[in-house]
């Protein structure tokens, strides 16, 4: 799994950062930032609940 | 005013009417199922002046919809689905809030805004929330029952925490309620309701100056400080953006902390099962959230591009109202939708602060009050129950928020 989001587009909900904290935070503009680009398969599904619900379509996975 | 306005053009609209009205609180309007099964892309007659606008009402079509740059939340546009009574002339001197709003200028302002609602600046605010609500608990408990749940506890606790954010005396929290319940009232006149937003703008004018000479440590005083670089606002735009924030801030969380508490009187078992496992609670709040979805129609948006919603073709310059209330209650994504569940899966699913780049900014901010609410209350008063039979509350169905009047309530 590679996860990339897209600075540019981000809201800043920090809806990622409370769902998967483990592969997502903000930064000090309240911005998504990612942590782990090639998180583990056990982190799969909190991963997806962000792609989910994050309001700007920020975040994407590949593989 | 009366409830019923004729339309304003005089010809009858051949569509049903604009807003349904919640025949259960806990519900959605009845006609919403039916138009997610047969006609998820429709047309209505707004109430307020009989022009048309699409309905949609499937989750995944909201979503699509919301998150569409081809569609504008613009509420100067020709084709914006207005919901309050509004003229030609005040739309043209109207400042645009920041919901309202299109990229880049919305962009501009909502990232100055950001950092002060990120999940670790919300949680940062926990304690000062959690002191809030045990004074005004102590307050209920030193009075005694019966009490007015909504004037003791739901209006003041999001309205001390958003005037503590802004920088805004509390002492001044009298005349901001009055303000704000104004301008979500779809009845009001043109007039009245230009006289709140005038009072309030006034007021917040004022305020705003304060801070650009002599600021503090608050929310305004940062957005003036970062505009000094970044050049997004002018004055009167950070007057308005003090307005939709107090007037966001709290209206919309007092009602969910009301209808909420509601919830749980009228279904004990929830209740008991929350006070012996509070690990429930952040879903709990998810499936209040989604169940009432107060602001079911606070998404209006006109399309500037011809866009395809559901097979259904929305032209250029058409109103669209994606509604949240329908879209949370779509049983392809929410099984058994009317029932309150608090282990529900996909409960955090819902669409209560709406979807795209005007989401709610203070959706984790009002997460927490909600959760720090609700556990309070059930921790400190525990016989807690309604004052007055349930089939006497009187419901806020002609606001633009939904919410219960009164909550009588004593223990």
């Amino acid at each position: 799994m590679h996860v990339t989001t897209d600075h540019d587009r981000c809201v800043g909900s920090g809806q990622c950062a409370m769902q998967s904290p483990e592969v997502f935070d903000q930064d000090d503009d309240g911005l998504v930032v990612v942590l782990q680009e090639r998180p583990g398969a056990e982190l799969l599904e909190e991963v997806h609940r962000a792609v989910e619900l994050c309001p700007s379509q920020s975040i994407h996975v590949t593989g | 005013m009366t409830q019923s306005a004729e339309p304003a053009g005089g010809t009858a609209s051949p569509y049903p009417q604009f807003p349904m009205r919640r025949t259960c609180p806990f519900s959605e309007p009845d006609e919403y199922a039916g138009l997610r099964a047969d006609e998820p892309v429709s047309r209505a007659s707004l109430k307020v002046n009989g022009k048309e606008t699409w309905l949609v009402t499937r989750h995944e079509h909201v979503k699509q919809v919301l998150g569409d740059p081809r569609v504008s939340s613009n509420l100067k546009r020709p084709g914006y689905p207005h919901q309050f009574h509004i003229s030609e002339e005040m739309l043209a001197h109207v400042r645009l809030m920041m919901l309202s709003m299109d990229p880049p200028e919305h962009t501009a302002q909502r990232r100055m805004l950001i950092p002060e609602f990120t999940a670790r600046r919300t949680k940062a605010m926990r304690p000062r929330i959690q002191e809030v609500v045990d004074e005004r608990i102590d307050a209920m408990l030193a009075a005694g029952g019966p009490v007015d749940l909504v004037q003791a506890l739901a209006l003041p606790v999001p309205s001390l925490t958003i005037c503590e954010l802004l920088g805004v005396p509390y002492g001044d929290h009298a005349q901001f309620e009055e303000w704000s319940a104004a301008l979500m009232n779809h009845d009001l006149s043109p007039e009245e309701y230009g006289a709140a937003v005038q009072a309030l703008d006034m007021y917040l004018d004022k305020l705003v100056t304060l801070k650009e000479t002599e600021p503090g440590d608050d929310l305004i005083s940062r957005f003036l400080e970062k505009n000094r670089t970044e050049q997004a606002a002018d004055h009167l735009d950070v007057v308005t953006m003090a307005r939709m924030m107090l007037v966001g801030g709290h209206e919309t969380t007092a009602n969910m902390i009301a209808l909420g508490v509601l919830a749980l009187l009228e279904h004990p078992d929830h209740m008991a099962e929350l006070r012996s496992d509070e690990t429930l609670l952040p879903n709990a709040v998810e499936e209040l959230l989604r169940v009432f979805s107060i602001s079911d129609s606070g998404t209006a948006r006109v399309a500037i591009e011809d866009i395809e919603v559901g097979g259904v073709t929305i032209r250029a310059g058409e109103g669209i109202l994606a509604l949240n209330n329908a879209a949370d209650h779509d049983e392809t994504v929410f099984a058994d939708p009317g029932t309150l569940d608090f282990h529900r899966k996909e409960a955090r699913s819902h669409l209560a602060f709406g979807y795209g780049i005007h989401q709610c900014m203070g959706a984790n901010l009002a997460r927490a009050e909600l959760e720090i609410v609700y556990s309070t209350l059930l921790r400190r008063i525990p016989g807690l129950r309604l004052a007055v039979p349930a089939e006497e509350l009187r419901y806020k169905d002609d606001a633009m928020v939904y919410g219960v009047y009164d909550l009588p309530v004593t223990w």
